[in-house]
């Protein structure tokens, strides 16, 4: 019976889930993903995490309870650095750690730390570690890491056409290889989500917000559709350079979407608690005041936001677009 | 030019002495208070660190002083630290305070681009002289916390209570106005004479108590509420996990000095904190498990709220404590902590710890002792 790999459906699962996916099919593992973020998912994990962690890292305690029973193994990488001199967030720098010692009869835990701060050879050598743990056929190991960046690269392209990772991630399960055009969403309007993947894709914390403004009848883009060039290029901007990876794309991204002709509006969607959102937040807006008059709506998102709350300002601001353009 | 700093603690004592040694004009901001941070949070971010927030308060009333240069450190992460000085920049920018930043970044590839950053402030002075200050603020920044620690042992048996704290006073400002080495000698010799002229209580065993946690809220009495004060009269003996001398030491002269550093503590943080988290995460679960195994009776954690590597130590210290028997207790400060819950707080946990204590002392011999109250 092949071994079975549990990924929480949290945190860097929209950002990486197709590269682990890939790796641990190829390695004939079985991969269970936690199921869909629910009330009992979130209520087990605010129960077990501390009262100061933000909402995401809440979330994933709760993810990792779902999979407590469904595998033999949780993978959570400790995530320190995907890119040369540049963090992602200290909180995932202690994860694994927070998580190992909060929640009980946990199964395995591959806590594997990847660090490309130093030296970006150093992915494979991670991947190598983690594979050692069920087969010691090197090749095999190195063809599989092959293959999860080959499905990296294809959900990247599928993001960057216009679908939003969940998206790609079920198309790609459905067996969409590639497609050289993007999926149509029709609308008036266009409206930039600028917010971490694991708090705007998520529909139960984000009180299913892309889908309310799609109803709304507004076309809806993110960070992750920006290739790592403008990104890296926006964000140079500042007069220094940001040592958050995630931070360094919702100021990119913002940066962007703030002189697109094409853009009506920006919605910056943080987490109550996060740190570098604190800071990003604070220069986004600072800067968009200065430079132009686009409209930005600040959702700040905690496991106690009421749905109406929210529903009642994005409707105030699609109307106050609107309004705008007629009077324009 | 006249240059300002944000306030850590003693820390002015030591920039203060260093800009004079270099001819450099200086203005102290005024002792953080109340006004300091109610205006610091009229124009920071929201979930911003405390720090923060308090710094820009510092800049606002330095510039109402005349200040018109800010020194101010940097740093590369993970830490919001490191960025403090670019959002402060910004903020300034935009509420029209018009005033030049120097921040001392670590160099990234070369320590020339440090040396240009120190030359903007130095102007023609001679690189020698430049060392010779920074040799003497070093020795102020010791000789605070030679005074520091003699307090913290005192404190809790004085006979009349506040007397060490008078004396306190008096040595700080004597240290603060000391003009060179021989005249910084001088007035510690003093200050330790008058310490040891205090009546004490010898006879009493003082619980102890050890304080980790995030550098600036431990350095900063008007943020931690005088929590090492109150304590003292408490009746507690209070050790730091850290001093402003070793942290200086640590993280401007790369550990160059060989004194007690954090490095010590980091290596006692696995297995429970395996990787470096930034700030003093690794340092505060580290420290924790050096107090356990010296038999201290508790340990208390300060943090400013939101303070992402003190989260990660805050969720783990449980186990810790469970696991190597000593009780902790997590403090958590914000701009709205108010002085009379805190003490009330500090107050239940020093009975708990006194309560155990005395269970302990007296079942020490009895068969089936135990070794941990469970709190």
């Amino acid at each position: 019976m092949p071994v079975k790999i549990g990924v929480p459906r949290a945190l860097l699962y929209y950002n990486y889930f197709p590269l682990w996916n890939g790796f641990f099919r190829e390695l004939g593992c079985d991969v269970v993903i936690s199921g869909k973020t629910s009330k009992a998912i979130l209520d087990k994990g605010v129960k077990m995490s501390v009262d100061e962690a933000c909402l995401p890292v809440k979330l994933f305690f709760g993810h990792v309870v779902d999979l407590r029973e469904k595998a033999d193994y949780i993978f959570m990488p400790r995530m320190v650095s995907v890119e040369r001199k540049s963090y992602i967030c200290p909180k995932f720098l202690g994860l694994p750690d927070m998580v190992r010692y909060n929640i009980p009869d946990l199964p395995n835990i591959i806590d594997v730390t990847v660090n490309m701060s130093r030296n970006e050879k150093n992915l494979i050598k991670s991947f190598t570690e983690v594979g050692r743990l069920f087969t010691g056929n090197y090749l095999g190991i190195r063809k599989a890491f092959q293959k999860g960046l080959q499905e990296q690269e294809r959900f990247e392209r599928l993001n960057q056409l216009g679908f939003l990772p969940h998206e790609s991630i079920e198309q790609m399960e459905k067996g969409l290889i590639s497609q050289n055009y993007s999926p149509s969403h029709p609308g008036k309007l266009t409206i930039a989500v600028v917010g971490h993947g694991y708090n705007i894709y998520d529909a139960y914390i984000s009180m299913n917000l892309i889908n309310k403004l799609r109803d709304m009848s507004a076309r809806v883009v993110t960070p992750d559709m920006l290739t790592n060039d403008i990104i890296q290029d926006r964000s140079d901007e500042l007069p220094k350079k940001l040592f958050w990876s995630m931070g360094k794309q919702m100021i990119g991204s913002a940066f962007h979407y703030m002189r697109s002709q094409s853009i009506d509006g920006i919605i910056h969607v943080a987490s109550f608690g996060c740190g570098p959102d604190s800071f990003t937040q604070e220069l986004i807006e600072r800067y968009l005041r200065r430079s132009r008059n686009m409209p930005f709506l600040n959702l700040t998102i905690d496991e106690h936001t009421g749905e109406a709350g929210v529903i009642t300002r994005l409707e105030a601001f699609i109307d106050m677009i609107q309004w705008r353009r007629a009077a324009q | 030019m006249k240059v300002t700093f944000p306030h850590m603690g003693y820390m002015y004592i030591c920039l203060k002495a260093l800009f004079n040694y270099l001819d450099i004009e200086v203005v102290v901001p005024p002792m953080p208070s109340k006004r300091t941070l109610s205006l610091g949070t009229q124009h920071s971010p929201e979930f911003a660190c405390l720090p923060l927030k308090i710094n820009m308060g510092n800049f606002m009333e330095a510039y109402e002083k005349g200040a018109d240069t800010i020194v101010m450190a940097g740093g590369v992460g993970p830490c919001r630290f490191g960025y403090y000085a670019q959002v402060q920049r910004e903020i300034l920018k935009d509420i029209g305070i018009n005033m030049k930043m120097v921040v001392l970044e670590p160099p990234q590839k070369h320590i020339s681009e440090l040396l240009i950053k120190v030359r903007e402030l130095t102007g023609s002075k001679s690189w020698f002289d430049v060392v010779r200050a920074i040799r003497f603020a070093f020795n102020k920044a010791c000789a605070v916390d030679e005074v520091d620690r003699i307090v913290h042992k005192i404190r809790p048996r004085e006979i009349e209570t506040g007397a060490v704290d008078l004396v306190l006073a008096e040595a700080i400002k004597w240290i603060d106005e000391a003009q060179n080495k021989k005249q910084l000698d001088e007035v510690l010799k003093q200050a330790k004479n008058e310490l040891a002229s205090i009546e004490v209580d010898y006879s009493r065993r003082p619980i102890r108590i050890g304080i980790v946690g995030e550098i600036y809220v431990i350095l900063e009495p008007f943020v931690n509420l005088n929590v090492e004060k109150h304590l003292g009269r408490m009746g507690v003996e209070v050790e730091r996990s850290i001093y402003l001398s070793e942290w200086i030491n640590d993280h401007l002269f790369m550990g160059l000095l060989k004194m007690k550093g954090n490095k010590s503590a980091r290596e006692l943080a696995p297995p429970y904190v395996n990787h470096f988290v930034g700030g003093h995460g690794q340092e505060t679960i580290g420290s924790t498990v050096k107090y356990g195994k010296e038999k201290y009776d508790g340990v208390i954690q300060l943090m400013p709220f939101g303070c992402m590597p003190e989260i990660v130590a805050e969720s783990i210290l449980p186990t810790v404590s469970r696991e190597i028997g000593i009780p902790t207790f997590s403090l958590i400060l914000d701009e709205h902590s108010g002085d009379a819950g805190v003490i009330t707080r500090l107050e239940a946990f020093v009975d708990l710890l006194a309560r155990k204590k005395e269970i302990n002392d007296e079942t020490k011999d009895a068969e089936g002792a135990f070794i941990c109250a469970d709190i």
